[in-house]
């Protein structure tokens, strides 16, 4: 599913040379549900772009569904995300302009999926995230949690072999980030496969693997 | 469809700045479309008016007679021997003061021929036309226009009445029937007019003589006026010993075309610094679509995020460019409408309508759309080239 092998990643910060990522090794098998934690600065965000293909390591090997990313273009990425990821951020980033049904519809769009496909696939997306009731509302309109709940329709309704969610919880209270838990477990007992980025462990324990990563290093956690 | 949709939501979440960036636009078609038809209607209604004013018709000048001067028997000699020639008509004018009892007033006499009245299109509503016995006989008969009459007499069926030029009493024969509302009557104001036979003419008037040095010369059905010069060219260079200076033909299709070149030439004049307007509009356009990329670039890092390629944002964004640049170029035109319509109202009296031109319209429309194109570009080419990661982190 994912195989990251020997990856490395490296900022040059003036005269000082970081690595983001050294060396990192991680596999993650289909309808997983791993955790990766680690503190500010750890590398984390530089493991989410590239698990997440917005950004291409400076060494080693990332294999997607077996296919190495290295040897693809920006345009073959931007078509990987758009079928094989569905995103879930810490800020929601939904499109402000665009009402929850036609955020969700977004990324089918991009696939060129016939209208009449895309409003079956975006309901059906709604109505599993509970808020079919809130399709035609802005995303200003609504809560911190709907609108998490909104990001969540749209990163499943094209069916992506990964989810990846970067401190989904992070902007939340944590009541709503108790639902927002609950229902990943749920898109994992569906059989999806769920990468998790977060500093909180709390969060991160609610996975069946969890993984550590310090100074760009990655080490298994047993727990 | 879809993205043409998307494009007018996201000009339509900034009302102020697509107004006033489209304004550029606006007043660049205005000035194209506006100007170009105001000279193209003009040109054209003055065109009407020097065809109407008899587009068969030559004139003769002759300024060096080299002993041989031509007479009036001449002219009806060339009539007769040449196929070509349908009419000529000898031009001599004075001004006179005529009366009628107690009124009086300045007029305009014209010394003519029978052919005066197929060359110049006139019309009668009473009595003849000064007729070839008149002229052998230097009668003193006189025709006037129907609004010469009715100023001076008071009313228009005067046939038979007598009135006075500088003192020679003249009798009525015809009325002629008012041109229109012409160019040409605008011109001549409430000028009055009599026609009286060219023999006639010789008397009233010291300066013209038996010598006709200028006259009108109409075409034969069946011929162009330009065959109709060419005989008239050889027939006059034989007779001044080839001397192309001692004559001059002119004919009303030379006005027509110099009116037409003038006219083209203000076109491309009006229509280049239109033009500038529109590139300036344009400028307007790139600069407002550079702000609303950088300001949308959290939005274009999603959308890449989540699956659109390069092509797809540049054509997003080129889109909205070009949609702006069309409504823009849709409001110029319709403003401009409505300017055409109020210069119309107010000058309907002059005769001359003023109406939008179908082809500078059009081509308003291909030039907003290039432009939208040509300065959409390199903004929306800004906003492909981003990199998600970076547009997604941008501004938190």
């Amino acid at each position: 599913m994912i195989e990251l092998r020997d990856v490395s990643k490296i900022y040059q910060i003036g005269d000082e040379r970081v690595h983001a990522l050294d060396h990192a090794n991680l596999h993650v098998r289909p309808k997983e549900f791993v955790s990766i934690i680690g503190p500010s600065g750890s590398g984390k965000s530089t493991l989410m772009n590239i698990i997440g293909c917005l950004d291409v390591a400076d060494a080693g090997e990332y294999l997607l569904d077996g296919m190495p990313i290295e040897a693809y273009s920006e345009n073959d990425l931007a078509e990987i995300r758009n079928r094989k990821i569905g995103f879930v951020f810490q800020s929601f980033n939904l499109i402000p302009k665009l009402t929850a049904e036609e955020n969700v519809e977004l990324p089918l769009i991009y696939q060129r999926v016939k209208k009449s496909e895309r409003q079956t696939r975006v309901r059906l997306a709604l109505e599993k995230v509970g808020l079919e009731k809130r399709a035609k509302h802005l995303p200003t309109e609504l809560s911190g949690g709907q609108q998490q709940r909104v990001a969540i329709a749209r990163a499943m309704v094209t069916n992506p072999s990964l989810i990846l969610a970067d401190e989904p919880t992070g902007n939340l209270d944590s009541k709503t980030s108790g639902e927002i838990m609950r229902m990943f477990q749920e898109l994992h007992e569906q059989g999806n496969t769920i990468v998790l980025i977060t500093h909180d462990n709390d969060v991160a324990r609610q996975a069946k693997r969890v993984v550590h990563i310090l100074d760009g290093k990655l080490t298994e956690v047993t727990l | 469809m879809l993205s043409v949709k998307m494009a007018l939501r996201s000009i339509g979440a900034n009302k102020l700045r697509a107004a006033l960036t489209m304004l550029g636009i606006i007043i660049g078609v205005m000035a194209l479309v506006v100007l170009v038809s105001l000279v193209d209607s003009a040109t054209s209604s003055i065109t009407e008016e020097v065809s109407s004013l008899g587009s068969s018709l030559l004139t003769v000048r002759v300024s060096d007679d080299k002993g041989r001067p031509v007479k009036l028997e001449d002219l009806q000699t060339w009539v007769d021997q040449e196929p070509a020639v349908a009419a000529v008509a000898p031009y001599a004018t004075t001004t006179a003061t005529g009366k009628y009892g107690t009124e009086s007033a300045s007029f305009n006499v014209y010394g003519v021929t029978p052919d005066e009245y197929k060359i110049q299109n006139m019309q009668l509503t009473l009595g003849r036309f000064i007729a070839s016995s008149d002229v052998r006989n230097n009668s003193r008969v006189c025709v006037v226009p129907e609004k010469t009459a009715v100023d001076l007499i008071g009313y228009s069926d005067c046939l038979g009445k007598e009135i006075s030029l500088n003192g020679v009493k003249y009798t009525i024969i015809g009325v002629l029937k008012d041109e229109d509302e012409s160019l040409a009557s605008i011109l001549m104001g409430s000028l009055k007019i009599a026609y009286i036979p060219y023999t006639s003419l010789i008397r009233l008037s010291t300066d013209t003589g038996a010598t006709v040095s200028t006259f009108y010369i109409g075409a034969a059905e069946g011929y162009t006026l330009d065959q109709a010069e060419k005989v008239m060219t050889d027939l006059l260079m034989t007779r001044f010993d080839d001397d192309d200076d001692a004559f001059a033909i002119s004919s009303q299709n030379m006005i027509e075309e110099a009116m037409e070149s003038i006219s083209s030439l203000l076109n491309i004049l009006l229509g280049g610094i239109a033009a500038i307007s529109l590139i300036v509009g344009g400028i307007g356009i790139m600069n407002i679509m550079l702000v609303t990329v950088t300001e949308r670039t959290r939005e274009i890092g999603i959308r890449k995020a989540i699956g659109a390629s390069r092509r797809t944002i540049l054509v997003q964004f080129l889109i909205e460019a070009v949609v702006l640049c069309m409504m823009g170029c849709a409001l110029g035109i319709f403003v401009s409408w409505g300017i055409l319509q109020i210069i119309s109202t107010i000058t309907a009296s002059a005769s001359i309508s003023f109406h939008l031109n179908g082809r500078v319209v059009l081509l308003s429309v291909l030039f907003c759309f290039l432009i939208g194109v040509i300065f959409g570009l390199y903004p929306a080419n800004q906003a492909a080239k981003m990199k998600p990661i970076d547009a997604l982190h941008y501004g938190g």
